[in-house]
């Protein structure tokens, strides 16, 4: 079965089974590999990629289903952002992950990555505000973990949430560095 | 996974027409089933793409489309405003990732998650009618309180088929003869001696639709839902629950509980005794009590009992505004 979709922007195409998994397209024909197996029945998220927008498990999403729709993994971040020069190719949540100690052995969190990137484009892009800590835990509540103990990939979240958010640098700087606040803010701008 | 067909189907006419094949929406139940090959179907019929997918929730009517998404009908206004214990026990239910996939028909038809039914090396009457039940006398803490007996006592996965029992849902049921509507409480079927059989949808039937009747009932609405961790697992126990009150009498109620039976189980003893009494703690206590008429622990899940009374009487009284 010939199935059109598009992937990280580009138009692919690719004749499979029908049944076969998402993922089994991803890493085979589509060549991309950053999209990682871990369960494959969809309680870890490990595989989860955005199918129109939405965070999916890629182990329980048949290629069928994907006809004409649009998908992101991992390899598509860092292109989306805007700011990714400025960060070595990684988008600032990637960064994030990297600055604040998200990520460990690695296999969640191309999952990980994805669940967030769907959270701060409903908060941050789409409403300008941060998400609470409550709403980065269950973005992530599909996606498990067995290295971090997950707080440092919350507070990897809410970094990106901050660094994303269009506010003045001021203001920025009003939020996010508490010692500003009694410094002023002069020397940092 | 077993060899099978596939057939996309883009209209209701060409699914109706297919006989003798499963129907395939999201996928998030049986892909993962199937892999397990606790479920192997010769034919699958894609009804994925069927225009299915509408959501009315006025504050007089509720009818959901069987194709539209766990998701969306959480994150309807509507819903979430004049049904709140729908939107409550969907985003109660599974991980965004399901959520975003699973549709309403789907979550309906969801198989249990007995562990014994999920493994194709421990016998299952449900899964090889006549195999034995594994759970009765073995491993049984999520199992049922109510509805089962010897040949099974697989607990009914659904949330949403919890909070719809405690709206009086119906569903309809569309074939190529035509369409019926039938109870949601009726819909399911007790094990009994054949619990291979679920549900009474006929071969062919589809289900297109969740109705339900709105008012000052169902606005009052709310699922508590315990479970082992905080997030994205099965419930222990949980609690639907409509209240209507009027001054400060509780003017009707409906209860359903799930984790704890083997169909979405409706607390008819306790909503009795709650009729025409002060929506007050003690009458709350009191109801609760009866909740657990007809039950039967097993050996593993007897704290099932006092957990359901405790989030009987912990729903109504947030319900209820009291303390």
């Amino acid at each position: 079965m010939i199935v059109r979709l598009e992937v990280n922007g580009e138009r692919r195409l690719v004749d499979l089974p029908p049944l076969t998994r998402l993922l089994d397209a991803l890493r085979g024909p589509l060549g991309l590999t950053g999209t990682k197996e871990g369960c494959g029945e969809g309680e870890c998220g490990s595989c989860t990629v955005l199918l129109d927008g939405d965070p999916v498990n890629a182990c329980l999403v048949a290629t069928a289903q994907c006809e004409g729709r649009s998908v992101t993994t991992v390899e598509g971040l860092g292109a989306l952002d805007g700011r990714a020069r400025e960060t070595g190719g990684l988008s600032l949540l990637q960064a994030a992950f990297v600055t604040e100690g998200g990520a460990q052995c690695g296999i969640c969190t191309p999952g990980m990555l994805i669940a967030a990137e769907a959270l701060l484009r409903e908060t941050v892009d789409g409403a300008n505000r941060k998400p609470t800590d409550t709403e980065i835990r269950e973005a992530v509540a599909g996606n498990i973990c067995r290295c971090t103990g997950y707080q440092r990939i919350v507070d990897s979240i809410a970094q990106a949430a901050a660094l994303r958010r269009r506010v003045s640098p001021a203001d920025w700087v009003r939020e996010n560095l508490p010692f500003a606040k009694a410094e002023g803010t002069r020397g940092l701008l | 996974m077993k060899l099978f067909t596939y057939d996309a189907v883009s209209s209701l006419p060409a699914a109706l027409a297919a006989r003798r094949g499963t129907f395939f929406a999201g996928g998030t139940t049986l892909v993962d089933l199937m892999k397990l090959e606790v479920l192997t179907p010769e034919r699958l019929v894609d009804i994925g793409s069927l225009p299915l997918t509408k959501i009315e929730a006025t504050p007089a009517r509720l009818r959901i489309e069987a194709l539209a998404r766990m998701a969306d009908v959480a994150a309807s206004h509507d819903v979430l405003r004049n049904y709140p214990v729908v939107a409550q026990a969907l985003l109660r239910s599974a991980s965004p990732q399901i959520r975003n996939m699973a549709t309403i028909g789907g979550n309906l038809m969801q198989r249990t998650r007995c562990s014994y039914f999920r493994s194709v090396a421990e016998p299952c009457n449900k899964r090889v009618p006549g195999s034995g039940c594994g759970a009765f006398e073995g491993d049984n803490r999520s199992h049922a309180l109510f509805g089962g007996g010897p040949a099974c006592v697989a607990t009914h996965a659904s949330d949403l088929a919890v909070a719809l029992v405690a709206l009086d849902a119906t569903l309809t049921l569309t074939s190529a003869k035509g369409s019926r509507d039938v109870p949601l409480a009726e819909f399911y079927l007790l094990p009994g001696s054949s619990p291979s059989t679920e549900n009474v949808l006929a071969p062919g039937e589809l289900i297109t639709a969740v109705n339900a009747t709105g008012g000052p009932r169902a606005a009052r609405s709310l699922y508590v839902k315990v479970r082992d961790r905080a997030s994205f697992e099965f419930a222990l126990v949980s609690v639907a629950a409509a209240l209507a009150l009027e001054g400060g009498m509780v003017k009707d109620v409906r209860l359903a509980a799930g984790g704890v039976g083997t169909k979405p189980w409706r607390l008819a003893a306790a909503e009795s005794a709650l009729r025409g009494q002060p929506a007050t703690l003690a009458a709350f206590e009191g109801a609760a009590k009866r909740s657990l008429e007809g039950a039967m622990p097993l050996s593993g899940n007897g704290f099932k009992t006092s957990l359901l009374e405790r989030t009987v009487v912990k729903t109504l009284a947030r319900l209820g505004g009291v303390s």
